[in-house]
């Protein structure tokens, strides 16, 4: 149905640039979620395509037409606000129905648009109800049905469930997943919640100080950072950083494949090593690649996060599965990890990667 | 509800007792007020002043209504009302609609507007009366109700509560509606309206009172005894020198003088403490 294409899309407010040129393609139907720590542009980048805030620079095609210049309304998108934003003195009905009123729908129409909507969103006993008597998870439905009554081009998320309870968020989360495949339309979502991200897009972008970091399928940026930041930003536990300075101080060899990927001269590069939780394991002394002691562990059930104290002062993360043996606190504990799973960044945060001829000839 | 401390026994009738007294003192005075607009008037010349109410309450509140001393009385409170109307609805209307250009538009000077308007809450009708005067007689508005009414519609403090009402009604609503499609105009009259509904019941009712007991401009604006407002009239109805003052009928009029305030007051309580007190969001 729809497109959204962004070309070096800037913004600034008087000098200060908080968004430094974005492109980004996104296809019909296709799931987007802008994700990133607050203040990194995230929100003002989806104000921008809602049209609630200039571009500075570049520009915005919906459906392949400049929407730069266009007024919200004439941009045939949809918004979900953090709060909801509800009209408090309509009832659910005057609320879903505010946009197609002023759109001079006839009231037959508007009135089965509704009614539709409502039922998707078990919404059909409030229809008369103020926003104030409904709870929050069903105010969130009901901004959800505004947007779902007009029949938009794009749907707009602005942090829609940071404003309910953890259990209400997960069940939501599935709500809007499902509601969004059932329409097939085209939305952009945007959230600081990680797992929100992981779970709803088909593609996310991480956002990090008005760049995007990594544009990619949600386990692609998992499994395959391009950057420090959406290393530490996606999964939690984070990914845990060593410096490798650490390893040469304690004399440690690094596996080959690691030599490799950094190159002759490391010296001025001062890499780091990021590695998931999950990817390292305890072992026994002879298999150890370094060692750590061990500060304090958390038994979650499932799984049993052990953090370990590094000889720099760093914590280091283990998540391990709950049966597995724990050590003592305090005790000296060896790691072991598979250095394929590991990713090496350079000095300035980016990802190093083996060099290009090397590349080459494995892939051939 | 009961209060934060409950109080029980001798603390609970010592405190309604104080409250009884505290009413009384205030209550005396308009009580004694209705029982001399109740009798002759000589029983009120003569000492002591009667306390029990008399026998020519409709003899009296007519001759007020329909003859009065200079104007009728029913004319005064007619001329008031419009007067105390045409004052509030029109300071009502013109400082929402100042306020929300001055919250929802940017515009040159905007800031420079709004303490502009600002300041004039430092300047009170008294201070500005002889050039308003001269204006008003110039545009030939001496002894209408527009000159009684327009020079007073503009209102600072009105303009800042909506301000400050409107300050606190998040964006989003305004985004929300913008993306539903709603023109400025229509973002008022749909949404910012209805919202300021109890605030502006709150106001109403201080602004309806503030207009009925205006005094200094009616009396240098009109002349004419049939565009006297009622609160003049009173006074305009004492005598000066030796004439006989005509006690009963100038306490009627007192007494019809208060009722339309309490009634608007009485009328609208309810919306005018949630108006005070809470915000609907």
């Amino acid at each position: 149905m729809s497109t959204i294409n962004l070309i070096s899309v800037r913004k600034s407010y008087g000098h200060a640039e908080v968004i430094h040129g974005i492109d980004m393609d996104v296809t019909d139907g296709e799931f987007i979620v802008i994700v990133g720590p607050s203040g990194c542009g995230k929100s003002t980048l989806l104000r921008m395509v809602a049209g609630l805030e200039t571009i500075t620079d570049g520009e915005i095609k919906i459906d392949g037409k400049r929407v730069n210049d266009l007024e919200p309304m004439d941009r045939n998108i949809a918004m979900v606000f953090q709060n909801y934003a509800l009209y408090p003195h309509m009832s659910v009905f005057d609320n879903m129905a505010y946009g197609l009123k002023i759109a001079g729908t006839p009231k037959q129409e508007i009135g089965e648009r509704v009614t539709t909507a409502a039922k998707m969103l078990q919404l059909q006993e409030y229809l008369s109800r103020k926003p104030r008597e409904l709870s929050g998870g069903q105010r969130q439905r009901v901004a959800m049905g505004r947007a779902i009554v007009r029949k938009p081009a794009v749907f707009l998320f602005d942090e829609p469930l940071s404003n309910l309870d953890a259990k209400l968020r997960v069940q939501m989360r599935l709500e809007i997943k499902a509601l969004q495949r059932e329409l097939g339309v085209t939305s952009l979502y945007v959230t600081h919640d990680q797992v929100e991200a992981m779970t709803l897009a088909d593609r996310m972008i991480v956002m990090n100080a008005g760049t995007a970091d990594q544009i990619g399928a949600p386990l692609e940026v998992y499994n395959d950072p391009q950057s420090e930041f959406v290393g530490g930003f996606i999964g939690s536990p984070p990914m845990n950083f060593i410096p490798l300075a650490l390893f040469e101080e304690n004399q440690i060899t690094l596996p080959k494949s690691l030599r490799e990927q950094i190159g002759e001269d490391a010296s001025n590069i001062k890499p780091t090593l990021g590695i998931r939780p999950e990817h390292l394991e305890l072992c026994s002394e002879r298999q150890g690649i370094f060692k750590g002691q061990l500060r304090y562990c958390e038994p979650l059930g499932a799984e049993t996060l052990i953090h370990l104290g590094l000889s720099n002062g760093a914590l280091l993360t283990i998540r391990q599965k709950a049966g597995a043996y724990t050590p003592e606190t305090g005790a000296d504990c060896f790691v072991f990890f598979d250095p394929d799973k590991a990713c090496l960044f350079g000095a300035d945060g980016k990802r190093l990667r083996a060099h290009d001829t090397m590349h080459y000839e494995e892939v051939q | 509800m009961s209060g934060m401390v409950e109080r029980r026994g001798a603390g609970m009738w010592l405190s309604h007792i104080g409250m009884l007294i505290g009413i009384a003192i205030v209550c005396f005075p308009i009580y004694l007020a209705f029982v001399a607009s109740t009798v002759e008037q000589q029983a009120i010349v003569r000492p002591p002043m009667p306390l029990l109410p008399g026998r020519h309450f409709i003899a009296n509140y007519h001759e007020a209504l329909v003859a009065g001393i200079n104007a009728p009385v029913w004319r005064m409170l007619a001329n008031s009302m419009v007067m105390a109307l045409g004052i509030a609805f029109g300071k009502i209307a013109i400082s929402i609609l100042s306020a929300f250009a001055i919250v929802y538009f940017r515009f040159p000077l905007r800031q420079t507007f709004f303490w502009l308007i600002f300041l004039t809450l430092m300047l009170p009708v008294e201070v500005r009366i002889v050039p308003t005067y001269e204006v008003v007689a110039n545009f030939g508005m001496l002894n209408s109700y527009s000159g009684l009414v327009l020079p007073l519609i503009a209102s600072a403090t009105a303009t800042f509560l909506f301000r400050q009402f409107f300050m606190t009604v998040p964006d989003e609503l305004a985004e929300a509606a913008r993306v539903d499609g709603a023109r400025p105009m229509r973002f008022f009259f749909d949404i910012l309206l209805p919202m300021s509904r109890t605030n502006i019941a709150a106001l109403f009712v201080i602004l309806f009172i503030y207009g009925w007991n205006q005094y200094l401009w009616p009396l240098l604006v009109t002349t004419d005894p049939q565009m006297n407002t009622i609160v003049m009239g009173i006074k305009q109805m004492f005598p000066s020198g030796d004439d006989v003052a005509n006690w009963p009928v100038i306490m009627a009029t007192a007494i019809l003088a208060m009722l339309p305030p309490v009634a608007v007051v009485v009328g609208m309580q309810r919306l005018f403490i949630k108006g005070l007190v809470e915000t609907e969001k």
